[in-house]
């Protein structure tokens, strides 16, 4: 057997979106993960489709990837339930965020200057759209293109389309063992461990679901303070978010906790979280709550992924945070364009792994 | 008396004492419609398959079997106790007597009305004195040491311990068969938990089926109710059962002479089995069909372990581990009854007891001690003559559904048993419950696997999910409890 051109360490969204950008390419790949397809954040995650503006290289990856989703829409199987939910970011009625409107006019321009069709909704416009806000908010933005998926039926079809051989044992401890042209980490969390030095740390977050209750949200609803949570580097977070599932399921989250070892529940954190979103959404509480689970971001300490060359024919396709399911595959295609030295669609240069180091390679 | 309750938009009375799923059954009223489209009525009876969840006057996902007519709403509550113990089955009501009498303050919260646990249902045996008890309290939640959240009709209820003793007994296994979605299909004890919730069974024919000694006795009370025994079959062959019977401790004689004296003339089958039910019928492997208005199939017991897992009680082969002292290896957290091992009464009566003691610092007689060691003994045969046939590992076809909540097939879970192509395409088999849940939902829903999960260990090999919070569905609010 020739040795694989590719072989990608880690069966998640992230890997399995490299190995199918690269089998697209006409590359030998192979998977390997100890812990199945999607059992990592892909499992955890929220599955959110989403545009984010809150930087011009977060806009371009989240922008050029949610494109590529779109193109594949129509070749997903029904597993994947990719639903065309559409984001809505709520604006407080706090007086002491008054300014929440103002942003929401902000994020509106910015959209629009890049072509991405967004929609001010004024408080009876919001309330009609999601009665079960509490109302008056202020207002928000509709952003129609986002969408919903369910991620680990997703890796699958990535990786199920290309017929690529995916190994579930033994775990890789070490890449330098990997026989192949190019060695892809995408192990997420888990990736500093495999290649040492990555400024990569586990941020755990809980999520909540419900039984289904058809009707009940229709967009998938973010508060406008999110980022602030998600940008947060000290302390544990919480912020509101709420997903409608395919089965009419709710989907609650969210937190953000650095330095959380275990996947056990914390459940001081749970409780804030909920509370937060009961702040937005008072019905919630008598809602029936199915599970909580709990998963590890790879978080970077700029928000942006590492994506791109690291070391000899090692490569990296993580840190992708909260946003690994919508940046999945423009990763996929940048990886693919750097092995097959394609140019790209969008500037690879911002996620590039060596701009931690400070101009030169790690030695390790 | 009687309530008034409106069920998925119909009206429906129901007489005092009698709980919602038994009057819709009885009234042929589907409790909900599955993801797939079947209508579906309660399968346990006991508020374990969430087959019988329906919008109860307006509010969706309520428990139509733990919906009873004439008991009020309790509000929230928060109670705090030296003993607290779940379940008053014969386990909890033996260790709240021990206990109580050897000055300990005891609490004890059970999620039916009464007292009794599934073999004494409906009986009320005595609770000892000063023991407070908490009806309709389920515990759904163990946010730190010394506290548990449980939900009471809608309320939440704070529960603080300084000892617990788990008494949380056993629920029915479920084999899926071609057919067992259908409403007339329910447990051998989820039919006997209707009948004494209000389900009229007089004149109906009945076949009983599975495997285990409760499959006598709920053939036994159906007789007893009026109902006709048509066929009542064991798995367990002829001489594997014969064994069991002779080696039946001296003080269950007088209970099995009393079971067969009820059911003379029915004659039991062993080696049988249903391979299939439809409407009114059930097929058997013998190639026999006979007629019917209800099939009521159990194979034995599983032990409820969630909340001992939850807690962080090390189990082994299913079980939880204890010492003499019926102790977990928790501190403060004690466990007696089926969890430890599925023995019936005497064991769970002689185990809790034993707790009880231990609990209250006072010393369990040598006599009590052999005698849990004699019932253990007994549950070891059990073990033997209800295990299962490799047969029935065949019983569920391509189209059979095996989760009940989401409705997952077992061709979509083909996977698991390596007949999926996929494996030779690149794909590892869904080769674990883990693999299976995420790429199928198999075990998604309300029940939290507690159906499926038994039978896909047996069906594959897939060792049960451990459990998560909450370990009973239960409204967000109670999960926001743990800020004060």
């Amino acid at each position: 057997m020739p040795l694989p051109d590719v072989i990608v360490v880690g069966a998640g969204i992230v890997g399995a979106a490299c190995a199918d950008a690269c089998a697209r390419r006409g590359l030998r790949v192979e998977v390997l993960d100890a812990h199945g397809i999607g059992g990592g954040a892909t499992a955890a995650g929220m599955g959110h489709i989403v545009v984010m503006d809150d930087s011009e290289a977060q806009f371009a990856l989240t922008r050029y990837s949610q494109q590529l989703w779109q193109a594949l829409v129509r070749d997903l199987p029904r597993s994947v339930e990719y639903t065309a939910s559409g984001t809505i970011w709520v604006a407080d009625d706090d007086p002491t965020t008054a300014a929440e409107m103002d942003e929401v006019r902000r994020k509106h321009a910015y959209y629009a200057a890049r072509g991405v069709a967004t929609e001010i909704l004024d408080p009876r416009g919001l309330a009609a759209a999601e009665p079960n806000l509490r109302a008056p908010l202020s207002g928000g933005l509709l952003v129609p293109g986002d969408a919903v998926v369910y991620p680990p039926c997703a890796a699958r079809f990535l990786l199920e389309r290309n017929a690529i051989k995916v190994t579930l044992a033994p775990p890789v401890t070490n890449l330098s063992s990997l026989r192949a042209g190019h060695v892809v980490n995408a192990a997420g969390a888990g990736a500093g461990a495999l290649t040492p030095g990555l400024p990569i740390r586990p941020r755990k977050g809980h999520l909540v679901i419900t039984d289904r209750y058809p009707g009940w949200l229709h967009h998938q609803l973010v508060e406008l303070g999110y980022l602030k949570s998600a940008h947060s580097h000290d302390g544990d977070s919480v912020a509101f978010n709420a997903q409608p599932r395919a089965t009419g399921q709710i989907l609650i989250g969210s937190s953000r906790q650095f330095d959380a070892e275990h996947t056990t529940v914390d459940h001081a954190l749970l409780a804030r979280m909920l509370r937060r979103a009961a702040l937005y959404m008072p019905a919630l509480p008598s809602l029936s709550a199915l599970r909580v689970w709990t998963g590890f971001r790879a978080a970077t300490p700029d928000s942006l992924p590492l994506i791109g060359p690291w070391s000899e024919n090692v490569l990296l396709a993580t840190g992708h945070e909260g946003l690994g399911i919508t940046t999945s595959l423009a990763t996929g295609e940048l990886i693919a364009d750097h092995i097959t030295a394609t140019p790209s669609a969008i500037p690879p240069e911002p996620y590039l792994p060596h701009r931690f180091s400070n101009g030169h390679a790690l030695q390790h | 008396m009687a309530m008034r309750f409106n069920i998925n938009g119909t009206p429906l009375e129901v007489p005092d004492g009698h709980s919602l799923a038994a009057e819709a059954l009885a009234h042929g009223i589907p409790t909900r419609r599955s993801v797939s489209g079947e209508s579906r009525g309660p399968l346990c009876g006991m508020g374990v398959c969430f087959e019988c969840r329906a919008t109860v006057d307006g509010v969706a996902h309520q428990l139509a079997c733990q919906t009873f007519a004439g008991i009020p709403a309790a509000p929230g509550a928060s109670i705090a106790t030296d003993l607290l113990i779940i379940g008053a089955g014969p386990a909890g009501l033996a260790a709240a007597a021990a206990a109580s009498a050897n000055g300990v303050s005891v609490t004890m919260a059970d999620d039916n009305p009464t007292p009794g646990g599934q073999i004494w249902r409906g009986n009320n045996p005595p609770i000892a004195n000063g023991v407070q008890f908490l009806p309709l309290t389920r515990v759904v939640d163990a946010p730190q040491p010394g506290e548990l959240i449980a939900t009471r009709t809608g309320a939440i209820v704070r529960l603080h311990y300084k000892r617990l003793l788990l008494a949380t007994g056993a629920r029915e296994r479920f084999l899926p068969f071609p057919g067992w979605t259908l409403p007339h299909v329910l447990g051998a004890g989820g039919l006997q938990a209707l009948v004494k919730a209000g389900l009229p069974i007089a004149k109906k024919r009945i076949v009983i089926a599975g495997t285990g000694p409760l499959l006598v006795a709920v053939a036994a009370y159906m007789r007893d109710h009026g109902a006709s025994i048509v066929a009542l079959c064991d798995q367990a062959s002829a001489s594997a059962q014969a064994k069991f019977l002779t080696q039946l401790p001296f003080s269950k004689w007088g209970q099995g002479i009393s079971l067969a004296r009820s059911l003379r003339g029915v004659r039991p089958r062993a080696g049988t089995w249903p391979v299939a039910a439809g409407l009114g019928s059930v097929a058997f492997n013998d190639g026999r069909t006979v007629s019917c208005d209800y099939l009521a199939v159990g194979y034995h017991l599983v032990p409820n372990t969630e909340l001992a897992q939850l807690l962080g009680c090390a189990t082994q082969n299913g079980f939880v581990v204890v010492n003499d002292r019926q102790q977990t290896t928790v501190a403060d957290v004690y466990c007696a009854g089926e969890p430890t091992a599925i023995g019936g009464i005497d064991l769970a009566q002689a185990e809790g007891e034993i707790a009880g003691l231990a609990i209250a610092g006072a010393a369990a007689p040598r006599a009590l001690l052999d005698r849990r060691d004699q019932f253990r003994r007994f549950a070891e045969r059990l073990a033997r003559v209800t295990e299962l046939r490799p047969e029935l590992r065949r019983l569920p076809q391509p189209e059979t559904i095996i989760c009940r909540c989401e409705d997952v097939t077992q061709s979509q879970l083909a996977g698991a048993s390596g007949t999926r192509s996929e494996a030779a395409q690149g794909l590892p088999p869904m080769n674990n419950w883990r693999a299976a849940k995420l790429h199928t939902r198999c075990g998604m829903g309300p029940c939290q696997g507690r159906t499926c999960a038994p039978a896909l260990e047996f069906l594959y090999g897939f060792a049960p999910p451990p459990p998560r919070p909450p370990i009973f569905p239960a409204p967000i609010a109670t999960l926001e409890e743990s800020l004060p």
